[in-house]
């Protein structure tokens, strides 16, 4: 099998959208709501889980065949754990800042429902190479909707984009105020909802 | 009468299927069974209709709302003649007609946007315009203070519409108060235009009406003064009466009292859940009155007076008994109403944080409804089904 057959690319390229991981399968809305409030921190637990799943599947697609079935579970989280906490020390020593910012849910990515549903569904039954392409897909699709809800929460929430002033000075002047539910979790929820009613709205056809 | 009648039918041909104004078809139809009572009857199966439909009964709770909307708008002239230090020259009429210019741009904002919202979903949706928006257009310019701007007004209108009403059907499937959302999106999304004592007294003249009060001007609510520890300025008479600063058209007691009463003459708001609301307000008032916490003005403050300031009275009336959003069970009226009473109380007293607690008692209780009614139903299923196997 080549490297880039259509199943291989079919593995990347559906989660990003058809099959997306928060807007289809609704996985993972618990930390897509507690990391949005400003648009670094959503890029780089985006980015951070999309090198977790996608090392995990490697590791767990290398071992699937002498993975025991009853103790799966444990096997994958152990997995997933070492992964975590790489990643974990990684951000402390490169990107504090963020990390502080993240504060638990960098730790929390081990409870992550798309990483365990991604290790069952895919990486117990396919290779690899197929395994790292699904794991690079979903997690970029997870982080896709978390830069979409980070930018408009830290837009209309705070005036700014990654910590850059994007509404100028002016409008504030003439009465414009940011929004305070904007870095509230109710309102992210009501963003991934908004996201995930476009999405079906675009999609309808495909079904 | 008449010659409205013969009008709307004689340009009605023009909004029917092929007429040119088709595409405003939803609109037309609003307006038309707004102003008569449609004559049309359902064509299968058993039906029994009440005399008053939805319309009318949203027209009522319109008409009971006349008296707090003009007791505010006077209050606002009010409020700005004596920040201004010149109640002695200021003539009813002046005051009056500067509160008017002041609160009707709220008015026509909340309509325009709530039913431009709902305009547009029934076209898009090919259904009949409903008439929820009518009483939540007029609320929501009653529940907010003064100073809140005017675009931060059509985001929330919008927003609640939206969110609170149309996500879950549309009028009559809204699980939450939409008026309420309104207010409590403005509240957490610009808590510097909804609180504080900086938005209770208009400041700016309006066409040469009211007074230019100095900029940064603050007035307390009198349970701002309370929040802060402090006892309220304002005698009780003046704050039954209404001339204190507070959200347009929850002040006057009286006003809101007159409202009320038709309400219930009419019998479109249910005396249970209005009464129950008082109740518990009062009892818990009165049960940390007892307690004696030292240092807390809200809980020693007495308890009638808990309910005569802020929201208390206009929630109770207008909005607790909302017929969409509130218990539907007889008993489990009482219930929900009670509950109302207690949590408002239990957050001015015990969250320094929010001075007033009515909105976020309503919305609260507003998720226990159908459970308070469920319960209610269930009870009655046990109870009976005790006494059939006893008789056997």
């Amino acid at each position: 099998m080549s490297l880039f057959s259509a199943e291989n690319k079919e593995a990347f390229v559906s989660p990003l959208n058809l099959n997306n991981p928060v807007a289809v399968q609704v996985l993972g809305i618990c930390s897509a709501l507690a990391v949005t409030s400003q648009l670094e921190p959503a890029i780089v637990m985006g980015l951070s889980v999309t090198v977790i799943t996608a090392f995990a599947n490697v590791i767990i697609a290398l071992l699937r065949k002498t993975i025991p079935n009853r103790i799966r579970i444990i096997i994958q989280l152990v997995v997933v754990a070492a992964l975590v906490t790489i990643v974990s020390m990684v951000l402390k020593a490169f990107a504090y800042d963020v990390s502080v910012q993240l504060s638990v849910y960098v730790g929390l990515i081990i409870t992550n429902c798309i990483l365990m549903g991604r290790l069952e569904a895919f990486a117990m039954q396919n290779g690899p190479w197929e395994s790292f392409l699904d794991g690079i897909g979903n997690g970029l699709g997870y982080a896709f909707v978390l830069v979409v809800v980070g930018t408009i929460r830290e837009l209309l929430g705070s005036g700014s984009l990654l910590g850059f002033r994007i509404i100028p000075e002016a409008a504030y002047e003439c009465g414009y105020m940011n929004n305070g539910m904007m870095t509230m979790p109710a309102m992210a929820l009501i963003l991934v909802g908004c996201f995930i009613w476009a999405h079906r709205a675009i999609n309808k056809e495909d079904k | 009468m008449n010659a409205l009648r013969k009008y709307i039918d004689s340009i009605k041909p023009n909004f029917e299927e092929g007429g040119k104004l088709h595409a405003l078809r939803s609109v037309f139809d609003g307006f038309e069974t707004f102003l008569f009572v449609p004559n049309t009857t359902s064509k299968s199966g058993v039906n029994v209709h009440d005399a008053i439909d939805s319309k009318r009964i949203m027209s009522f709770v319109v008409i009971a709302l006349v008296p707090a909307l003009l007791f505010g708008m006077y209050n606002v002239g009010y409020q700005n003649a004596a920040a201004a230090g010149k109640l002695a020259e200021a003539t009813f009429w002046g005051m009056f007609f500067y509160g008017f210019l002041a609160v009707l741009p709220k008015i026509l904002v909340s309509y325009i946007v709530g039913l431009g919202i709902e305009f547009v979903v029934a076209q898009w949706k090919n259904e009949e315009i409903q008439e929820g928006y009518l009483v939540s257009g007029i609320i929501i310019p009653l529940i907010v203070p003064i100073g809140c701007p005017l675009w931060i007004l059509a985001i929330a209108c919008a927003f609640s519409v939206i969110f609170a009403k149309e996500i879950f059907g549309g009028t009559g499937m809204n699980i939450f108060n939409v008026a309420l959302i309104t207010r409590a999106f403005l509240f957490f999304s610009y808590p510097a235009a909804m609180s504080g004592d900086a938005v209770w007294v208009a400041t700016d003249q309006i066409f040469g009406l009211g007074y230019q009060l100095a900029d940064g001007f603050t007035m307390a609510t009198p349970l701002g003064e309370v929040a802060a520890g402090a006892a309220p300025a304002s005698c009780i008479c003046t704050q039954i009466i209404g001339l204190i600063p507070g959200s347009i058209g929850e002040t006057s007691v009286i006003a809101i009292a007159l409202g009320g009463l038709l309400l219930l003459w009419t019998g479109v708001a249910s005396w249970k859940t209005m009464l129950s609301v008082f109740i518990g307000g009062a009892l818990t008032a009165y049960l940390f009155n007892s307690l004696g916490m030292e240092g807390n003005m809200a809980a020693t403050m007495p308890w009638y007076q808990h309910l005569v300031l802020g929201g208390f009275a206009f929630g109770a009336v207008f909005m607790a008994t909302d017929p969409v959003t509130s218990a539907r069970t007889e008993c489990g009226k009482w219930v929900y109403g009670f509950l109302i009473g207690v949590v408002a109380i239990t957050v001015r007293v015990l969250n320094p944080g929010y001075p007033e607690g009515m909105m976020l008692a309503i919305l609260l209780m507003n998720v226990f409804a159908a459970l308070i009614d469920y319960y209610v139903v269930d009870a009655n299923i046990s109870r009976r089904a005790k006494r059939a196997i006893k008789k056997q």
